[in-house]
C-alpha cells in the first residue's frame, strides 16, 4: 500500500505580513496564514513564557489575552490579530531587571504554591488576569468555573483556586 | 572515605542487593526533638519566580542559532514491514536540510530486538523516518511528502488475544504460545492447599484497569548541539546521568564528551527515565547537518509513542476466617510492555506486603501487544494491583459482614513478609484511625453491607457513599548520589547535585536541607541540579527515590562544608572547633557565647582559597526495610439516572517519615490523587481491535481531570522521622499517593449504589449497567 502523495499545493499562499501589539510593542511580522498566534509569538517573537501542550484548544496552556480576552493562542491565527493587542505572560513582568515586580497574581500562584511542575503556569495566570477583570470578586464556584479552561495534569487545581482566590483578596486592596 | 558494603536497593518494588562502592555518612538523622529552621518549614519554591513569569526556560524553550526543526514520521499501521521508502519529494522542499531513515541511520539496536530506524514497524506511531527543516512548518509539510511502502502484518493490540497460541506473532523467535516476553514471575510463601482448607470465607474476581497515559504537559523531546566532538543534550528527562550513558552507548562516544541537561522539566510521571530515540535521531541529524536539532514530540507522539500505564487483569481470590483473618491469598496479573517497552512491573507486589498472611502465592504474565512501549507511570504496578486487591477486600468484607476498615485493621502486617525483616516504623494504623475520624467513617451509610440498614436505592437521583484503600510502597532511596557545596568569597554558598526537579520541588527542599545544615539562610545559597557537566552523580528522579537519596547527600555536603568552616573558625578565635556551632550565619563558641566570627567574615578572609564539602549517601540499614505507607477515604456521590461518580472529598492519610516541607508535599499528595482520580473515573486509551489503531490521542478524546472533577483532599502526614531511613528521616512521596486512590474511590462507589464495578475507570456506561444488574 502505498500512501497518498499529497501536492504541495497545500502550501498555500507563503509569508503575508502582518501588524499587531504584544506586550504594548508595535510588531511587524511576516507570516503564513495558517500560522497561530502561539508559534508567532514563541517562533517569530521568541516568547516562550506561552506554552505549547495540546495545540488543539483543549488544555489552555496558551492563554493570552487578545483585546483583553482570554483566548486559546493555539487556535488563533496570527493574521486574525491585525491590529490588535496581544498580553503574554511576559507582560506582567516589572521592567527592572534586577528587581522585577511581580504581579499579584503571581505573587498569589508563589504563596499558594498553586503549580507543580509550572508548565500550565503562564496559560492559568493568563486565565486569572482575565477572570479577575471580569469578576474582581469571584466566589469559589465562580473560580472553579472561570479556570476551568485550563487543565494542569500535575493536579495543582486546589491551590489554584487558592491562589485565584488569594489573588482576587490582594487586588481588591484588602489585602 | 570510601569502602565496599552490600546495600540493599530498591526500586518500584524490585529489591536486590548489590556490592557497591559507598561512601561513609556518620550523621546521626535528625531526630523528632531536633530544632529546625528551614526543614519542615512551608516554604514556597525558589523557582516560583522563574515558574510564573515564563522565565523558566524548559528544553522545548531553548532556541540555539542556526538550530533546524525536527519531526518524525510515524507508521499509521500496528504492524508492517516497509517494502520501500521515496524520500526524493520530500527533499526537494525547499527548507527541508536533512531526512534520516532506516537505510541511512546507522545500525543502532534498539529494545533489544529492534533498531533506532527498523523495516519492521510493530504499532501505530512507531519511528519510520525523521526530517529536519528550516523551520518546524516545513517539517511538518515534509512529513506528507515521504511516501512510504508498507507490506501489512496481522496485528493484535488485545492482551488476552495476545496471549492466545493462535496470535500473530509479534517478535520473530517467541516461544509457542502466545506472545510471551518471558516466563511467568511467580512468587510462593506457606502452602496454598493448607490455606484453602483454613479458610471459612472465599472471594473470586477478576479486575482489570485501563491504558492510561502520563500526558505530562511538556512532551519529550531533546534539543543537541556538537562543538567538534562534544555533543550537548537539552532534555525533558528525569535521568540526565540515564540519558548521557543512553545517548554515549547508542552513539559509541566517551561518557567525556556527552553533557545532558534538564534544568526545568514540564512533568514526567515516570515516562521520561531513559534515552529516547528522538534524542539519538537529533544528534545523527545534527552531526550529519553541522547544525543544532531540535526535536519535541507533538500531542499527538506522545499519546502514541511516549509511553503509557500498561492495562491489567488480576484475578484474585482471597481465603478468610470467620473472624477475618486472611488464610491465603492468590493473584495471577496479565499485563503487556506494548510491542517493544520495559515489563516486568511489579502488579502483584501489593498482594506479597500489604497484609499479613502465611500462605500467598503470585504469578505476573506478560504478553507482547502492537501497541507503543509501556512504561513506569508513578508506582507502576502498584496502581493496578492495589485497585484489584484493595476492591477484593472489600468484597470480602462484605461476605464477612464486616466493616472493611476493621477487615484491613485485623490483617496488619507487622512485618515485610516477602523480605522477612521488620519495617523501620510502620504507622499505617495511625493513618486508619486519623483518615477515618477525618471522612466520617463511622458515620457513614454502607448500602454494600448485607446487614446495612437506611440505604436508599432511588430509582432516580443520587446517593452517596464512603470508601477507602490501603497503599504500600517503597520510598527509603539509596546510593549511589553525590552533591558538593561550595563556600563563595561573599559568604554565599553553591550546592551542586545531579538531580531532577520534575515540578515536585526538589530545589527548594534540597535548599531548606543545605540552609538547615549549614547555619545560614536560604537566600544565601544557590542550587545547581539537571547538568551532568557541572554536577556529581544522582539516581534518576523515579521510584519515590529523590527527597531520601539526595536530601541525605546534601545534608552531608553541606556537614562537611560547615566542618572546614568552624575548623577555619577555631583557628581564629583559637577555640576547639568542637565547641562551635553556626546559627543564622553567625558561628559562636558554647562555652563563651562573646566569642563569635560570622561565616561572611571567614568567606572573606580565605577569598578565593575555597571550602568544598562533598557528601555521598550512605548505605540503606541491612536489618530493616524502609517504606511508605498509607490510607485514603474517599466521599463520592453516584447520580443514578446518568451514571455519573462525582468525588467529593479525599483524605489522604500517609506516613512519609520527617516533612521536609509541608506545602510542596502537600501539593505532591494532591496532585496523586488527583491523577488517580482521573485513572479512576475517565482515562483510557481506546484502541480498534480492527485496526490496530490508538483512536482517541489527544486531549478532547483522552480526558483528563479537569477544575470540575477535582475532590477537596485533605493530606493528613503520619507519623514521626523515619530515624533508620537516612539522616534526614524524610521518605519518597512520589507515588505513594496515586496507589490507593482508586481503589478507595471504587470502594466508595460500591458502597453507594450496592454493586461492585471491577474495571476502571468507571465510566456512565458501567454504573448504568451496574445499576441494571442490581435490579
Amino acid at each position: 500500500m502505498i500512501e497518498s502523495m499529497k501536492s504541495d499545493a497545500i502550501r498555500g499562499p507563503g509569508r503575508v505580513p502582518v501588524r499587531l501589539k504584544v506586550n504594548d510593542r508595535e510588531v511587524e511580522l511576516s507570516v503564513e496564514p495558517r500560522t497561530t498566534l502561539l508559534d508567532a509569538l514563541r517562533q517569530e517573537l521568541n516568547l516562550t513564557g506561552t506554552k505549547r501542550v495540546c495545540d488543539s484548544g483543549a488544555c489552555g496552556a496558551c492563554t493570552v489575552l487578545l483585546d483583553g480576552e482570554a483566548v486559546y493562542s493555539c487556535m488563533t491565527l496570527a493574521i486574525t490579530c491585525e491590529g490588535r493587542s496581544v498580553e503574554t505572560i511576559e507582560s506582567l513582568t516589572g521592567s527592572s531587571a534586577d528587581a522585577p515586580a511581580l504581579h499579584p497574581i503571581q505573587e498569589a500562584f508563589i504563596a499558594e504554591d498553586g503549580y507543580q511542575c509550572g508548565f500550565c503556569t503562564p496559560g492559568q495566570i493568563m486565565a486569572a488576569k482575565s477572570l479577575l477583570a471580569r469578576n474582581a470578586a469571584p466566589s469559589h464556584e465562580e473560580i472553579r468555573r472561570g479556570m476551568s479552561g485550563n487543565l494542569c495534569r500535575c493536579g495543582a487545581y486546589q491551590k489554584i483556586f487558592a491562589a485565584v482566590g488569594r489573588a482576587a483578596h490582594e487586588m481588591s486592596g484588602e489585602g | 572515605m570510601a569502602k565496599l558494603v552490600k546495600t540493599k536497593v530498591e526500586f518500584e518494588g524490585h529489591i536486590r542487593e548489590e556490592e557497591v562502592v559507598v561512601e561513609r555518612d556518620d550523621l546521626t538523622a535528625w531526630s523528632a526533638a531536633s530544632p529546625m529552621t528551614h526543614v519542615g518549614e512551608p516554604r514556597p519554591r525558589i523557582d516560583g519566580p522563574a515558574r510564573v513569569t515564563g522565565a523558566a526556560e524548559y528544553t522545548s524553550d531553548v532556541r540555539l542559532p542556526r538550530m533546524l526543526w525536527g519531526v518524525v514520521k510515524r507508521s499509521p499501521h500496528p504492524h508492517a514491514r516497509i517494502r520501500a521508502i521515496d524520500t526524493s519529494p520530500a527533499r526537494a522542499l525547499p527548507g527541508v536540510v536533512d531526512i534520516l531513515t532506516h537505510e541511512n541511520c546507522g545500525d543502532i539496536s534498539w529494545y533489544d530486538e529492534s533498531r533506532l530506524l527498523d523495516s519492521t514497524v510493530r504499532y501505530h506511531g512507531e519511528e519510520v523516518a525523521c526530517i529536519v527543516a528550516e523551520d518546524e512548518q516545513t517539517a511538518l509539510d515534509a512529513l506528507d511528502l515521504i511516501a512510504v511502502e508498507y507490506e501489512v502484518l496481522h496485528h493484535v493490540v488485545d492482551i488476552e488475544a495476545a496471549a492466545e497460541p493462535t496470535a500473530p506473532q509479534i517478535h520473530p523467535g517467541l516461544k509457542p504460545g502466545g506472545n510471551r516476553t518471558a516466563e511467568p514471575s511467580t512468587y510462593l510463601r506457606g502452602n496454598m492447599e493448607q490455606g484453602i482448607s483454613e479458610a471459612d470465607v472465599t472471594v473470586a474476581a477478576s479486575y482489570r484497569t485501563p491504558c492510561a497515559l502520563h500526558s505530562s504537559f511538556e512532551t519529550h523531546g531533546s534539543v543537541v548541539s556538537w562543538e567538534a566532538d562534544e555533543l550537548t543534550v537539552w532534555d525533558s528527562t528525569q535521568n540526565i546521568f540515564g540519558v548521557r550513558s543512553g545517548v554515549a552507548s547508542k552513539l559509541g562516544l566517551p561518557l567525556a564528551k556527552v553533557r545532558v541537561i534538564s534544568r526545568y522539566m514540564g512533568g514526567g510521571f515516570g515516562s521520561k527515565n531513559d534515552v529516547g530515540k528522538y534524542t539519538i535521531l537529533a544528534a545523527i541529524a545534527s552531526r550529519r547537518t553541522g547544525r543544532p536539532v531540535r526535536i519535541m514530540l507533538s500531542r499527538e507522539e506522545e499519546f502514541l509513542s511516549a509511553g503509557h500505564r500498561p492495562p491489567a487483569i488480576v484475578n484474585v481470590e482471597l481465603g478468610a476466617k470467620r473472624d477475618g483473618r486472611l488464610t491465603f491469598i492468590r493473584a495471577r496479573s496479565l499485563s503487556t510492555p506494548g510491542a517493544h517497552g520495559r515489563g516486568g512491573f511489579q502488579v502483584c507486589g501489593p498482594f506479597r506486603e500489604y497484609y499479613q498472611c502465611d500462605n500467598v502465592e503470585t504469578v505476573q504474565d506478560a504478553v507482547y501487544t502492537n501497541t507503543g512501549p509501556a512504561c513506569a507511570f508513578r508506582a507502576p504496578g502498584y496502581v493496578e494491583g492495589t485497585f484489584a486487591l484493595e476492591s477484593a477486600m472489600d468484597e470480602l468484607a462484605g461476605k464477612l459482614g464486616m466493616d472493611p476498615l476493621e477487615l484491613r485493621i485485623r490483617n496488619h502486617a507487622e512485618r515485610n513478609q516477602p523480605r522477612d525483616m521488620p519495617y523501620s516504623q510502620k504507622h499505617l494504623l495511625e493513618a486508619y484511625e486519623q483518615g477515618a475520624t477525618a471522612i466520617g467513617w463511622k458515620g457513614r451509610r454502607d448500602t454494600a453491607s448485607p446487614t446495612a440498614t437506611g440505604g436508599r436505592h432511588a430509582a432516580s437521583g443520587t446517593v452517596r457513599g464512603i470508601g477507602m484503600a490501603s497503599q504500600g510502597w517503597g520510598g527509603g532511596g539509596s546510593p549511589p548520589s553525590y552533591a558538593l557545596v561550595r563556600l563563595n568569597p561573599d559568604g554565599t554558598f553553591d550546592v551542586m547535585t545531579g538531580t531532577h526537579d520534575l515540578g515536585t520541588g526538589t530545589k527548594t527542599v534540597m535548599t531548606q536541607v543545605a540552609a538547615e545544615e549549614l547555619g545560614v539562610g536560604m537566600d544565601r545559597i544557590r542550587i545547581t541540579i539537571g547538568d551532568t557537566l557541572t554536577c556529581p552523580y544522582s539516581l534518576l528522579s523515579a521510584g519515590s527515590l529523590t527527597v531520601p537519596s539526595v536530601g541525605p547527600t546534601v545534608r552531608a555536603a553541606a556537614h562537611d562544608a560547615k566542618r572546614q568552616i568552624l575548623d577555619i573558625a577555631g583557628s581564629l578565635l583559637d577555640v576547639d572547633p568542637g565547641r562551635l556551632s553556626v546559627a543564622d550565619g553567625v558561628i559562636s563558641d558554647s562555652g563563651d557565647s562573646s566569642r563569635t566570627v560570622s561565616v561572611d567574615e571567614i568567606a572573606a578572609k580565605i577569598g578565593n582559597y575555597m571550602v568544598i564539602g562533598k557528601g555521598a549517601r550512605g548505605p540503606n540499614p541491612s536489618d530493616v526495610s524502609v517504606n511508605t505507607f498509607g490510607a485514603q477515604f474517599a466521599e463520592v456521590e453516584v447520580d443514578t439516572s446518568t451514571g455519573e461518580v462525582r468525588v467529593l472529598r479525599v483524605v489522604a492519610a500517609h506516613e512519609l517519615g520527617r516533612v521536609l516541607n509541608p506545602l510542596t508535599l502537600s501539593s505532591q499528595i494532591e496532585g496523586g490523587v488527583f491523577q488517580a482520580a482521573g485513572l479512576a473515573l475517565m482515562e483510557e486509551r481506546v484502541l480498534d481491535p480492527a485496526t490496530g489503531r490508538f483512536v482517541n490521542p489527544n486531549f478532547s478524546e483522552y480526558r483528563l481531570p479537569t477544575t470540575f472533577d477535582v475532590p477537596k483532599v485533605e493530606s493528613l502526614f503520619v507519623g514521626p522521622p523515619d530515624e533508620q531511613s537516612n539522616n534526614t528521616g524524610a521518605k519518597g512521596a512520589g507515588e505513594p499517593p496515586i496507589i490507593p486512590t482508586a481503589a478507595a474511590i471504587a470502594n466508595a462507589v460500591s458502597s453507594a449504589i450496592g454493586v461492585r464495578i471491577r474495571e476502571l475507570p468507571l465510566t456512565r456506561e458501567r454504573v448504568l449497567a451496574a445499576l441494571k444488574e442490581r435490579r
